[in-house]
């Protein structure tokens, strides 16, 4: 558990120490919500029919964006390799980095999402399944993008196979989260959507953790 | 200790070795020599587990490889080509979590190996403000740290100056005094005091 404690702490201290990693996800986020109604219109009905959808989709791939980075720096410097040849557990390492992974991104989107559901006019009734749905669906998100980063971080150019890789998979987080949104703002229950986000993630919790082990010694060793 | 038998590895269709074996004793060190590409870095890299594109046995205390990976992981260091040192964390946190990682590293505390390594007052600084051969010395400290009785080095004096590179091969001495192994590349004249280095040249046994 000590091991574990520390190895969350020097992810969120390199995290800190590279600002632009917590704020790349960020500004991206942001300015989807941003660009969106300048692009298609500024009509408050039509933003709020809209509203839950886009904000999923910009949540979604300011995961994904962020995704990538995971495992990158340690495999260039070799600290993937010390983790490896290392006594410790390895999906305990990989736990660690999808648990800081998730607070820089998924956390904090969820924190700001209030703001854009502001700018994008949502019914104030879905504000609550909002933030409940990205608390509960963006650590899928990490825990799945982490199998992509594992798979593809020995490749030189992995950023658009990793899209491919992952996208697919955050199809079911997408809907249902969106769902959970769009239930919430007509003022419906959200319970079910919310257990069946809740049934995804430990569901992922519970499997994707070896994957991306897997997925690292065979980028490692290959 | 480390047993080696009947290894073969190939890369891209090309033999890099074969039918090589080879034993380690404590006490011993063993440099492994060969032209640029010749797979010495691909075999140390299959001694410590990092890669298993081989075919032929390994045995860690006369026992097969797979079964004893945990015990030969806690006694086994190594010391890649990458150091494995993070620019954005200060020496001494790099240290902290090497140790994190790897329970064995307790031999001095950190502040002690720092000052062996010749990094005094350099401890709380971000290791990329470090020079190259400084920041290679950050990853060697843990040579200092370590209990462990086998030490893998992949080139490890890369970027060290002449005293730097004296100081370990002192201190691969006092390692192998004390019972230790040691397997290394380098392309330095290497030079233990008061031991004899056996060599394993794998442009010779590429093709025997």
């Amino acid at each position: 558990m000590n091991f574990f404690i520390a190895a969350v702490r020097r992810e969120l201290i390199l995290a800190l120490r590279r600002r632009s990693d917590i704020v790349n996800p960020l500004a991206f986020f942001l300015m989807v919500a941003v660009m969106f109604p300048l692009a298609v219109s500024p009509e408050p009905k039509f933003l709020a029919q809209v509203a839950p959808g886009v904000i999923w989709v910009a949540a979604l791939l300011a995961c994904l964006l962020s995704a990538d980075g995971i495992f990158r720096s340690d495999f260039d410097d070799g600290s993937l390799e010390q983790i490896l040849v290392s006594p410790q557990p390895l999906v305990l390492v990989v736990l660690a980095k999808v648990l800081s992974h998730w607070i820089i991104s998924g956390f904090c989107l969820a924190l700001m999402s209030p703001l854009l559901a502001m700018m994008l006019f949502l019914p104030s009734e879905g504000l609550g399944a909002l933030i409940l749905s990205l608390l509960l669906g963006t650590p899928t998100l990490s825990l799945l993008g982490a199998i992509g980063a594992g798979l593809t971080v020995g490749l030189r150019k992995g950023g658009i196979l990793i899209s491919l890789l992952i996208l697919p998979l955050y199809i079911p987080v997408l809907i249902f989260g969106a769902g959970t949104v769009q239930a919430g703002a007509m003022g419906l229950p959200i319970a079910g959507y919310l257990a069946l986000l809740g049934a995804l993630l430990v569901l992922s919790m519970m499997l994707a953790p070896f994957a991306i082990a897997a997925a690292l010694k065979i980028s490692v060793r290959g | 200790m480390l047993e080696v038998k009947n290894l073969f590895c190939e890369r891209d269709e090309r033999v890099l070795f074969s039918h090589l074996s080879f034993s380690i004793n404590s006490g011993e060190v063993v440099q492994i020599e060969g032209q640029n590409g010749s797979g010495k870095t691909t075999l140390l890299r299959i001694l410590c587990g990092l890669s298993e594109a081989y075919e032929g046995e390994l045995f860690w205390q006369k026992k097969g490889m797979p079964e004893v990976l945990d015990d030969y992981f806690r006694k086994m260091l190594y010391v890649g080509h990458l150091a494995g040192v993070k620019s954005s964390l200060t020496a001494e946190e790099n240290l902290a979590w090497m140790q994190q990682l790897d329970p064995a590293l307790n031999k001095v505390n950190i502040a002690e190996a720092l000052k062996s390594v010749g990094l005094y007052g350099f401890e709380d600084v971000p290791c990329y403000t470090l020079s190259a051969g400084q920041q290679r010395r950050v990853g060697l400290a843990r040579l200092y740290l370590s209990t462990a009785p086998l030490w893998i080095l992949d080139e490890p004096f890369t970027a060290l100056d002449k005293q730097g590179v004296a100081e370990k091969e002192a201190l691969l001495a006092q390692h192998v005094l004390k019972g230790g192994s040691v397997i290394l590349t380098t392309h330095h004249d290497l030079n233990v005091p008061g031991h004899k280095v056996r060599h394993i040249n794998l442009d010779e046994v590429a093709h025997s």
